[in-house]
């Protein structure tokens, strides 16, 4: 059974599996710190209804932000 | 002695006069409402923030306003602003339903109308009074605003020019890319990922028509396409909205002639 996602959702799953792609390409070590920190940003908003559309808008855009620039090779590790 | 007394009668004389000028002087207390919206916490609508500001003790500016009230009521307010004098471009909002610089927008005097101070239209907002201009400035990047040549001067110094061929630059150079016109133009805020819009492409037209650029082809071919350039539809809002009173309207009709007869 598949379940039936709108587009924002698909958007946002879309985005935590770019986020947890990025950060499978980091050192082996510290991979644990950055799937802990994508997981915690994510489950900040887990409680914000689906039909704030406006603000699930804006953390996509925050999300891509901040995906683009942790991604970058040079950035090796977070705390 | 009798000196001394004189003028000590008239120190006091005198105090007591500027004492009575103060108080007469009744505060002209001016609201305005500004529009807030903090991104720590998303969930929340954005919303307009009253503050009064006595006019009597603020600079003539609305930039003069906004930091009156950062300083003494609402720390939290924020805005861009650098060189308060109009040449950074940073204060850039949209003050009284116009796009203008906060430092070169005097506060009306009226105190019986409010003023309202939004973020420039149509843009992404970081907060409060700031926009998020990285689009305007990844555009300002695709145009190449750089010269491009394929040989040095012979002397190795400068590239030299006539003085006819500067004075096709003026009124455009002064553009200070604070991204007023840009934001006021209803094309731009509709096709902001494709069309370049009036500050952008005014500069666009500075380097195409600079004497020591060479690389005017492959300007113009860039603009040949039916988004970037030609989403102007001479509504003119970017010149009536200027700060700096350039006329990007008239460049980007500059540049359409020049595509038309190539």
């Amino acid at each position: 059974m598949s379940r039936r996602v709108s587009g924002l959702q698909r958007e946002v799953l879309q985005l935590y599996r770019q986020c947890i792609r990025a950060a499978h390409t980091k050192p082996k070590d510290n991979q644990p710190r950055f799937l802990k920190y994508i997981r915690s940003e994510f489950g900040q908003y887990k409680d914000l209804p689906r039909k704030e559309f406006s603000t699930i808008e804006h953390l996509l855009r925050v999300g891509h932000k901040r995906l683009e620039m942790y991604s970058a090779p040079e950035l090796k590790d977070i705390h | 002695m009798s000196g001394v007394l004189r003028r000590c009668a008239f120190r006091l004389a005198g105090t007591r006069s500027l004492a009575t000028t103060a108080t007469d002087i009744t505060p002209r207390l001016k609201t305005f409402k500004i529009y807030r919206w903090n991104p720590d916490k998303p969930a929340e609508k954005p919303r307009l923030q009253e503050y009064q500001v006595n006019l009597n003790d603020c600079g003539p500016m609305v930039l003069d306003a906004l930091l009156k009230i950062k300083n003494e009521q609402d720390a939290t307010l924020t805005f861009r602003r650098s060189c308060r004098e109009g040449i950074c471009g940073s204060c850039a909002m949209n003050i009284g339903g116009r796009n203008t610089l906060a430092c070169l927008c005097k506060i009306e005097p009226d105190i019986s109308k409010q003023t309202k101070i939004y973020p420039l239209p149509h843009m992404y907002i970081v907060k409060d009074l700031v926009p998020d201009l990285t689009n305007f400035y990844k555009q300002y990047k695709s145009i190449q605003p750089y010269l491009q040549r394929s040989k040095v001067p012979e002397d190795g110094k400068e590239n030299l020019q006539s003085i006819a061929d500067r004075k096709k630059l003026d009124g455009l150079y002064e553009c200070i890319l604070c991204a007023c016109c840009s934001t006021s133009c209803p094309s731009y805020w509709w096709n902001q990922e494709e069309y370049l819009g009036p500050a952008v492409l005014m500069q666009a037209y500075r380097w195409l028509i600079d004497s020591r650029d060479e690389a005017s082809k492959i300007r113009k071919e860039m603009l040949q396409n039916s988004m970037s350039l030609y989403r102007c539809h001479t509504i003119m809002n970017c010149t009536r909205t200027c700060p700096k009173g350039l006329n990007p309207g008239k460049a980007i009709a500059e540049i359409k002639k020049a595509l038309a007869t190539d």
